[in-house]
């Protein structure tokens, strides 16, 4: 029961899912449904001149057929971006309107145009191939680095451009680079990606014409802003008539916090029809309009002194967008990314510039570690440069540079708590056996390989977020989190959160700390999410922010039910609240023998009468019942760090790139289940070394997405990775009574830099993500490799 | 996908007189199943012919292999006589796909689809195979036409593949990291008569390379693969590999194959 903080526990939800029982939102059929199809374009940048449907309506089992006239006429909003950004010249970023069916216009391959309600989804399918759109196409603006010099996309955004960001002092940066001894320069490309949740995306619309009762169950990862953004900002149904229920979800990474036009249309054609609507993604549907993540091309100069000390940064980035400006499309690439760009280092001064800009691709928003990783990647690719450049070994050059005294203050925005990066980066070291790389090296070139290393040192804003400070920097809402604790009266409890697992882990790790805070057994906590009817309203899951916000938010309502719990037990055991103490679940009276067991407290406050003899056991004021209620608004971000030493075999002849050695040591402050925390690594890191050298959103030149499969888009597999070496340090936070820093996003922040550190390392020259077999082979041979050549 | 009818045949004569119209035979279904559910492809008959027993099985004699058209890749995997007498025929089976196409895909669905990246046409021309059918025997050289285009007729059913067992043979493939298809997969073999390279994945069909087939009937060892000059004309450029580099991985998977003889 107690002191289960820190206990390695299997995880609770893990028997249904294993076994095929998880409920997700495609296995629910509702009596009377009927299914969704969508008319999607099949072109990246069109005029719509008509959209026909008559032949499509007398297919058979047609329903009805909703299209861009019907929700303007039917006055439903548009999709939302949900925090701006403002750029430099003080002007508020440009946002296209975001039609949830397209009705004069198409800008990306995918866009929705029209649904087809039918009786099954073959009949909505076949009626869709009836639906004639015409269309007068237009020269699609695909590339990143054309789109400021490109034909406008969007009436009245001028160069695609919807913001000019600017953070940081940018005469003081200048002036410390006219100054500098050495400065260091590179490019960058950040490979656009595709989250690939293992469950696509699905929602129902199930309108009940009695009640007026709206319910939507969808794949979200924040069902209660799905709801508030669909009642205000879409005006599909009241938000006290409207009920959301994001079931057991399957993976999100970010691919399921927007409110999609699905959702919506879903919803709307339901109401309009007065039948559930049903819709489930295909996989190539995913592909297409699921938002994409990273997308950047970036310049970056480091600054440094003669003896190896880092004087000032400059990045400048262009972030790809997308077609339109999703829910955290801007905030990603400015707020969660700029900040970032410092890294763990002392750096004294620094500017960063991002301009965010539109291309008729699918739009692009957060995506495992949202900004993170992008900036990672540039300080951490630049570092490792800058000491080869110099002639340092590139441990001591980190070092050398490592922020040392916490608090600190950076020079852009974040004031960093606590953190002890040379220990991260010391054990990781001693785990790699970095000192006998050299060795290794000469055994895998008597293979014909060659080796190389790399290093990631990271941190990451997690926890997000302070609503003070979010709101500030223009997000349309804060960003707390909520808990509710119900004791029944038999005494076992039901944990409400605002947060909301899929695939997290929480059914376990929330109900450990409940335990561990009330002395309940854990069989006995049950940790319910997911349902806006069920829980107080909650902000969801992204951004490692559940265990530092949501999790504090539990152990707050833990306390107020304690401090009610004693006030009980005075009367009970007939002394004052001040003199109970409460430990293992026990209400023990000082300096006596007289306890209550907490269940014997929650069946008192449900049996507050007095029964002849038997008094009420409520104090005059308290009220009966045992539940509370909690909302935890942080004071500061959390700071997790670590460092990543990844090892790599290239194959001369063929440019292959193996992964063959690969450590990793966290700091996440406290660690409540250290099984969990290990798969959230493990997962992280695939996903980064996806990104480094597999995985690769790719349009051609007229705006087809020619990776729209599985056959094409190469995720990472089970066969490509060595058995990952992980270690923790641990500095806890201070900003939540937990100590907790984050861990979800953590390996896919950190693992580009070290798989591509290492891929460059082997090669000797310049690769960009992902690092392909191609790729590298052709830097070999431009390198004058002759395996290479033969 | 779209609805069809669905009839089994008891045996190959009953198979070819259903298969009229849009008809289709299906054997495991690996390429056909996919490709309507993707609707692209639509018919109005499924002729399932994994019934046919006389399609299934693996006769040996010290000269050939025959192997029933409806037999799983698992099936030809596992043989213990295909392993003895060509091993090569045996890997490349078992590299085939994952375990589940390999339960289920069987080699005459596989050559009569002609995938430009299937392992198995490589097979058939290095080996030399003969491709007998309900109507006659058509020589491999003579079968794959080219993408997804085979020298069948309409109605035509393939019954077995017959593959000349070499003094030696290897199969080496590189795959496409996404789909793990062949990228490029060479199928060298070495005949009393000859030497036989085939590769496949790196073009829009099967086909021998005569440059490597002449420099390893003069010395049949890896480095005299250094010595072929092999051509990117007419070979696939695309996301994964360019014409380029799939020319180079030729002569690399070549080397690779010939050492592993």
């Amino acid at each position: 029961m107690a002191n289960l903080i820190g206990a390695k526990l299997e995880r609770k939800e893990d028997k249904k899912f294993l076994t095929g029982k998880g409920r997700y939102t495609a296995d629910i059929n509702l009596p009377n449904q009927t299914y969704a199809y969508f008319v999607r374009s099949p072109h990246a940048r069109a005029k719509i001149t008509k959209v026909d449907h008559s032949k499509a309506m007398k297919a058979p089992g047609v329903i009805d057929i909703f299209t861009g006239d019907c929700v303007v006429k039917d006055k439903i909003g548009g999709l939302i971006c949900g925090w701006k950004i403002v750029s430099q010249d003080g002007k508020d970023m440009k946002c296209p309107p975001h039609p949830v069916l397209a009705k004069d216009s198409v800008n990306f391959v995918g866009d929705h145009i029209a649904v087809v309600i039918a009786e099954t989804l073959e009949q909505a399918k076949n009626a869709a191939e009836l639906v004639n759109v015409n269309y007068k196409l237009q020269k699609a603006v695909i590339k990143t680095s054309e789109a400021t010099g490109s034909e406008n996309i969007h009436e009245g955004i001028d160069n695609n451009l919807s913001f000019d960001f600017l953070l940081g002092d940018k005469g003081k940066t200048d002036e410390a680079f006219s100054k500098a001894d050495k400065i260091v320069k590179i490019d960058l490309v950040n490979n656009r990606l595709i989250p690939n949740a293992m469950e696509p995306r699905a929602a129902i619309g199930d309108y009940n014409t009695s009640s007026d009762e709206l319910t939507l169950y969808t794949a979200s990862q924040n069902p209660h802003l799905d709801r508030l953004i669909m009642s205000a900002f879409n005006a599909v149904h009241p938000e006290h008539k409207f009920r959301i229920v994001s079931p057991d979800v399957g993976g999100g990474f970010g691919s399921k916090i927007n409110v999609y036009a699905e959702d919506v249309v879903v919803a709307y054609a339901s109401k309009k029809i007065g039948r559930p609507v049903k819709w489930v993604a295909e996989r190539s549907e995913s592909f297409m309009s699921d938002n994409h993540g990273r997308d950047h091309i970036t310049h970056a100069e480091l600054a440094l002194s003669n003896d190896g000390k880092i004087t000032g940064l400059k990045v400048d980035t262009i972030a790809n967008l997308g077609a339109y400006s999703l829910v955290l499309a801007a905030v990603t690439p400015t707020y969660l990314y700029a900040p970032l760009v410092l890294g763990i280092y002392d750096i004294p001064v620094a500017c960063c510039t991002v301009k965010g800009v539109y291309t008729n691709t699918a739009p692009t928003d957060a995506y495992r570690g949202a900004g993170r990783p992008e900036a990672t990647y540039v300080i951490e690719r630049i570092v490792t440069k800058a000491a080869k450049e110099i002639g340092m070994d590139q441990a001591e050059f980190r070092k050398k540079n490592f922020i040392k005294k916490f608090p600190h203050q950076q020079c852009l925005v974040h004031n960093i708590d606590s953190g002890d990066y040379n220990a991260h980066l010391d054990k990781a070291i001693e785990l790699a056996d970095y000192k006998n790389f050299e060795n290794r090296r000469s055994q895998s070139a008597k293979k014909g390989k060659l080796r190389g290393i790399g290093f990631s040192s990271y941190f990451e804003a997690c926890g997000v977020a302070p609503s003070a400070v979010v709101m500030s920097i223009g997000s349309g809402v804060g960003l707390w989190e909520s808990a509710e604790i119900r004791f029944n009266a038999t005494g076992n409890i039901s944990v409400f959160t605002g947060a909301h697992a899929h695939g997290q882990g929480h059914d376990t790790t929330f109900a450990q700390i409940v335990s561990d805070k009330l002395g309940v057994a854990i069989e006995n906590i049950d940790i319910v999410h997911g349902d806006t009817d069920k829980g107080p309203f909650g902000m969801g899951t992204y951004g490692s922010r559940s265990l530092a916000v949501g999790g504090t938010a539990i152990v707050k309502a833990c306390d107020k039910i304690i401090a009610k719990g004693k006030k009980v037990a005075a009367k009970m055991l007939e002394g004052k609240p001040e003199d109970i103490d409460f430990k293992a679940g026990e209400f023990i009276l000082k300096n006596s023998n007289k306890k209550k067991t907490i269940g014997e407290i929650a069946f008192a406050c449900y049996l507050p009468g007095s029964f002849g003899d038997i008094k009420s056991p409520l104090p005059e004021g308290v009220e009966p019942g045992l539940v509370e209620t909690s909302f935890f608004d942080p004071s500061n971000f959390s700071f997790p760090s670590g460092t990543h030493i990844c090892e790599v075999e290239v194959d001369e002849e063929t440019g292959e790139t193996k992964l063959v050695k690969y450590t990793v040591v966290d700091d996440f402050g406290t660690i409540i289940n250290p099984l969990i925390v290990e798969g959230q690594v493990y997962g992280g890191i695939a996903q980064g070394v996806g990104q480094a050298l597999y995985e690769n959103a790719n349009y051609d030149e007229s705006g087809q997405l020619t990776s729209a499969s599985y056959m094409d888009y190469t995720m990472p597999r089970a066969d490509n990775f060595p058995q990952i070496k992980l270690d923790y340090t641990c500095t806890p936070a201070t900003s939540n009574p937990l100590g907790v820093k984050g861990c979800g996003e953590a390996g896919t922040i950190a693992a580009p830099a070290a798989v591509m550190n290492a891929v460059i390392d082997a090669v000797g020259t310049d690769v960009s993500m992902p690092a392909t077999a191609e790729k590298v082979w052709k830097a070999l041979k431009k390198n004058g490799s002759k395996k290479a050549a033969a | 996908m779209k609805n069809f009818n669905f009839k089994s045949a008891s045996n190959t004569k009953e198979a070819s007189k259903l298969a009229s119209g849009r008809a289709t035979f299906l054997a495991g279904g690996m390429s056909i199943l996919p490709a309507m559910k993707l609707r692209l492809a639509a018919y109005t008959h499924l002729i399932n012919i994994k019934k046919i027993k006389s399609l299934s099985g693996i006769k040996v004699s010290s000269k050939s292999i025959r192997i029933g058209a409806a037999t799983t890749h698992a099936a030809v995997a596992a043989s213990k006589e295909v392993g003895k007498s060509i091993p090569s025929l045996a890997i490349l089976a078992d590299g085939i796909g994952d375990p589940q196409v390999r339960n289920r895909g069987t080699i005459g669905g596989s050559i009569a689809n002609n995938d430009p990246a299937a392992d198995y046409p490589s097979a058939c021309l290095a080996l030399k195979a003969t491709i007998h059918t309900n109507k006659r025997k058509i020589a491999a050289d003579k079968f794959f036409k080219g993408m997804f285009e085979t020298d069948l007729k309409k109605g035509e059913l393939i019954e077995s593949v017959e593959f000349e067992v070499p003094e030696k043979s290897a199969y080496a493939k590189f795959p496409n990291p996404a789909s793990r298809y062949a990228l490029v997969g060479v199928f060298v073999a070495k005949q009393k008569d000859g030497v036989r390279v085939a590769v496949t994945g790196a073009a829009s069909s099967v086909f021998r390379s005569k440059e490597l087939e002449s420099v390893l009937l003069n010395n049949f060892s890896p480095s005299a693969v250094d010595k072929a000059t092999v051509s990117d004309k007419g070979l696939n450029s695309d996301i994964h590999a360019s014409a380029e580099y799939r020319a180079h991985i030729i002569k690399s998977m070549a080397r690779k194959a010939v050492s592993s003889c």
